[in-house]
C-alpha cells in the first residue's frame, strides 16, 4: 500500500513539476530562447505572494490574481527590455544574460527577504485529504495542485493552437521576417509569450510556496525539475511536459520510500535513462 | 498626370559588409504592373526585402504615398498596405492552409479579399482548408502564398518569382488569374527571371543587373535585344 501511495503522490507532485516546466517548454518553443532564470522567477513569484499574503493578509491561493497579473506585466516588460535584444542567430547572448539575471534576481531577493527560509499557509486546506478506499489517503491541495496544472496545460495548448495569440507564436517561431511581414512586430509577440509564460510561472510559485518552504536560492533547483520534465515529455508537447513532470514526480518518490536520501537521485536517475535511451524525449513534437 | 504609390530613390542595400543593390531609383504609379527582371543574383529579392522592411534603408531612399518609410520595420510596411508574396512560397508550417490565410488578414485592413473570396479564386485551398500547408503540392502552396498576401487587402502587392519551380500548367493557372486579382485597383511588381511571361503581364518593365538599373521602359516598346543586353550585360 505505501508503495500505490508514493506513485499517488508522485503523480500529485508531478503535476507541480509539469507547471514548472510549462513556461520554459513554451518560450522555448516560441523563440528558441533557453531561460536559465525561469527558477528564480518561480521563487520571485513565490516572495510576491509571501508580500501580498502578508500585507493583505488573504489567503495565498487567493494572491495569485495579483501576483500573476504582476508576474505578466514584469515578463513582458524584462522581454521588451532585455531578452529581444539578446536572441539572435547565436544561442549564447541570452543564455549568458539569463544567467545573470538569475544572479541578479537571487540577490535581490536575498537583500530583501533575508536567507531565512519562508512558508506561506494555506490553512485548513493543507491539511484537509481524502480518504479514498483501499486506506489511500489524497490530500486536497496536492490534488488541487494537480488539478490546477492540468487546467493550466489544457488552457495553454488551447492558447497555442485555437487562439490568435496561438496563431502568432507559431507563425513567429516558424519564420520570423514573414511573420513580420504579416504586420506582426515580433518584439511585441514575444513580450506576450513572456508574459504567459510568467502568469504559469506565478501559479507555480504561489503552489511552490504553499507546499515547501523557500529561500532565495531555492530557483535552480526547480529550474532542473522544470528542465527535466521538458525533456522527458519531449520539446515542443505541452502534454508530453505534463508526462515528463509525473514520471519525474514517480520516479522521486519511489527512490524516497527505497531510501529517503534517494529522492532526488532517483529522479535525475530517471531523467538520465530516458536521456539515454530516447534522445529528444517520449513524445518529441507533434503538431495540431 | 497620375498619381506615385511607390518611388525608390538611389537606394543602396547591404548584407553586412556586401554591398547588393547600388542606388537603384524606380517609380510606380497607382493601378500598374511593373516587371522586374534579372538574372539569378542580380539583386530582385534584396530589393523587394528592402522595400518591406526586412531589410533597413534610409527613411527617404523609399517613399510610400509621398511618405518615407525606408526606415520602418517590415509590420508598420505592412500597415500601411504593401504585401508580398515571398520567393519560395515561405509558408507557416505549423500552420494550416486555413491558418496562413487568416495571418495575413491580420491587419485588418478593409478590402475585397477575405477567406471566402480567396477561396473563390483558388477553390482547391477550401477542400485542403484543415490540412497542414506543407501538405500542398507546390502549386497550391503558391496559391497560399498568393492569397495570404491578399488577405491584407493591400494597395501594393510585390511578387518574387512566383513560377520558380513550378510546373509549366501550374505557372499558367496561377498567371491566368493574375489579371483579376491586379484587376481589382492594386498595383504591383512581378519579379521574375522568365522575360516573356514578366513583359507579357505588366505595363512598365525594369531590367537589373549586377544590383543596378540597366533597362527601363514600357513593355511594348523594350526590345528582345535591348532586353537580352540589359540581362546579360552582352549582346
Ligand atoms: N542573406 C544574404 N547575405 C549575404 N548576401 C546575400 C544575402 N542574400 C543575397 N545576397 C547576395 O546579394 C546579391 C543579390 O541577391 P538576390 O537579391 O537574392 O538576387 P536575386 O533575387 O536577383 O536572385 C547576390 O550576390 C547574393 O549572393
Ligand atoms: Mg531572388
Amino acid at each position: 500500500m505505501d508503495w500505490v501511495n508514493a506513485i499517488v503522490q508522485g503523480i500529485l507532485l508531478g503535476g507541480l513539476y509539469a507547471l514548472f516546466a510549462a513556461g520554459l517548454s513554451l518560450i522555448f518553443g516560441v523563440m528558441r530562447l533557453v531561460n536559465i532564470a525561469h527558477g528564480d522567477l518561480i521563487v520571485l513569484a513565490a516572495f510576491l505572494g509571501l508580500t501580498v499574503t502578508t500585507t493583505l493578509g488573504i489567503n495565498p491561493l487567493f494572491a495569485i490574481v495579483i501576483v500573476a497579473p504582476l508576474m505578466g506585466l514584469i515578463g513582458y516588460g524584462l522581454q521588451r527590455v532585455v531578452l529581444n535584444r539578446t536572441l539572435g542567430d547565436d544561442i549564447l547572448p541570452p543564455l549568458l544574460v539569463t544567467f545573470g539575471l538569475s544572479v541578479i534576481i537571487q540577490n535581490g531577493l536575498l537583500e530583501i527577504y533575508s536567507a531565512d527560509p519562508q512558508k506561506m499557509s494555506a490553512g485548513a486546506i493543507e491539511t484537509a485529504s481524502l480518504n479514498l478506499p483501499g486506506g489511500l489517503n489524497i490530500g486536497v491541495l496536492p490534488l488541487l495542485m494537480f488539478i490546477t496544472a492540468v487546467a493550466v496545460i489544457g488552457s495553454l495548448q488551447w492558447i497555442f493552437y485555437r487562439s490568435a495569440w496561438g496563431r502568432a507564436f507559431r507563425a513567429t517561431s516558424d519564420n520570423q521576417d514573414i511573420a513580420q511581414l504579416m504586420g506582426l512586430n515580433k518584439s511585441h509577440v514575444f513580450g506576450l509569450a513572456m508574459a504567459l509564460a510568467l502568469v504559469v510561472v506565478a501559479i507555480a510559485g504561489i503552489f511552490l510556496g504553499v507546499r515547501t518552504s523557500f529561500d532565495p536560492s531555492a530557483g535552480p533547483g526547480r529550474l532542473i525539475f522544470g528542465f527535466e520534465a521538458v525533456i522527458i515529455g519531449g520539446l515542443g508537447n505541452l502534454w508530453g511536459t505534463l508526462i515528463g513532470g509525473i514520471i519525474l514526480g514517480i520516479c522521486q518518490n519511489i527512490g524516497a520510500q527505497i531510501n529517503p536520501g534517494w529522492q532526488l537521485l532517483a529522479g535525475h536517475l530517471a531523467f538520465l535513462v530516458i536521456l539515454a535511451v530516447r534522445p529528444r524525449g517520449l513524445f518529441p513534437r507533434i503538431d495540431g | 498626370m497620375p498619381d506615385t504609390i511607390l518611388e525608390i530613390n538611389g537606394l543602396d542595400s547591404f548584407y553586412g559588409d556586401f554591398q547588393a543593390l547600388y542606388g537603384v531609383s524606380m517609380r510606380i504609379e497607382k493601378g500598374e504592373v511593373i516587371a522586374v527582371i534579372g538574372a539569378n543574383g542580380a539583386g530582385k529579392t534584396t530589393l523587394m526585402r528592402s522595400v518591406t522592411g526586412l531589410l533597413q534603408n534610409k527613411p527617404e531612399m523609399i517613399h510610400y504615398g509621398g511618405k518615407p518609410i525606408g526606415n520602418l520595420r517590415a509590420d508598420q510596411i505592412a500597415a500601411v498596405g504593401i504585401a508580398m508574396v515571398p520567393e519560395g512560397r515561405q509558408l507557416f508550417p505549423s500552420l494550416s492552409v486555413e491558418e496562413n490565410l487568416v495571418i495575413g488578414g491580420q491587419i485588418k485592413r478593409t478590402g475585397p479579399w477575405s477567406l471566402s473570396s480567396v477561396y473563390e479564386l483558388f477553390p482547391v485551398l477550401k477542400e485542403r482548408r484543415n490540412q497542414a500547408s506543407t501538405s500542398l503540392s507546390g502549386g497550391q502552396q503558391q496559391m497560399v502564398a498568393i492569397g495570404r498576401a491578399l488577405m491584407a487587402n493591400p494597395d501594393l502587392l510585390l511578387f518574387d518569382e512566383i513560377s520558380l519551380g513550378l510546373a509549366p500548367i501550374i505557372i499558367k493557372t496561377i498567371y491566368d488569374a493574375l489579371p483579376g486579382i491586379i484587376g481589382s485597383g492594386m498595383s504591383a511588381v512581378v519579379v521574375e527571371q522568365d522575360i516573356v511571361k514578366a513583359v507579357a503581364v505588366s505595363d512598365r518593365v525594369y531590367c537589373l543587373q549586377e544590383g543596378r538599373v540597366s533597362l527601363e521602359g514600357r513593355s511594348g516598346d523594350v526590345s528582345r535585344d535591348a532586353i537580352s543586353k540589359a540581362y546579360f550585360g552582352i549582346g
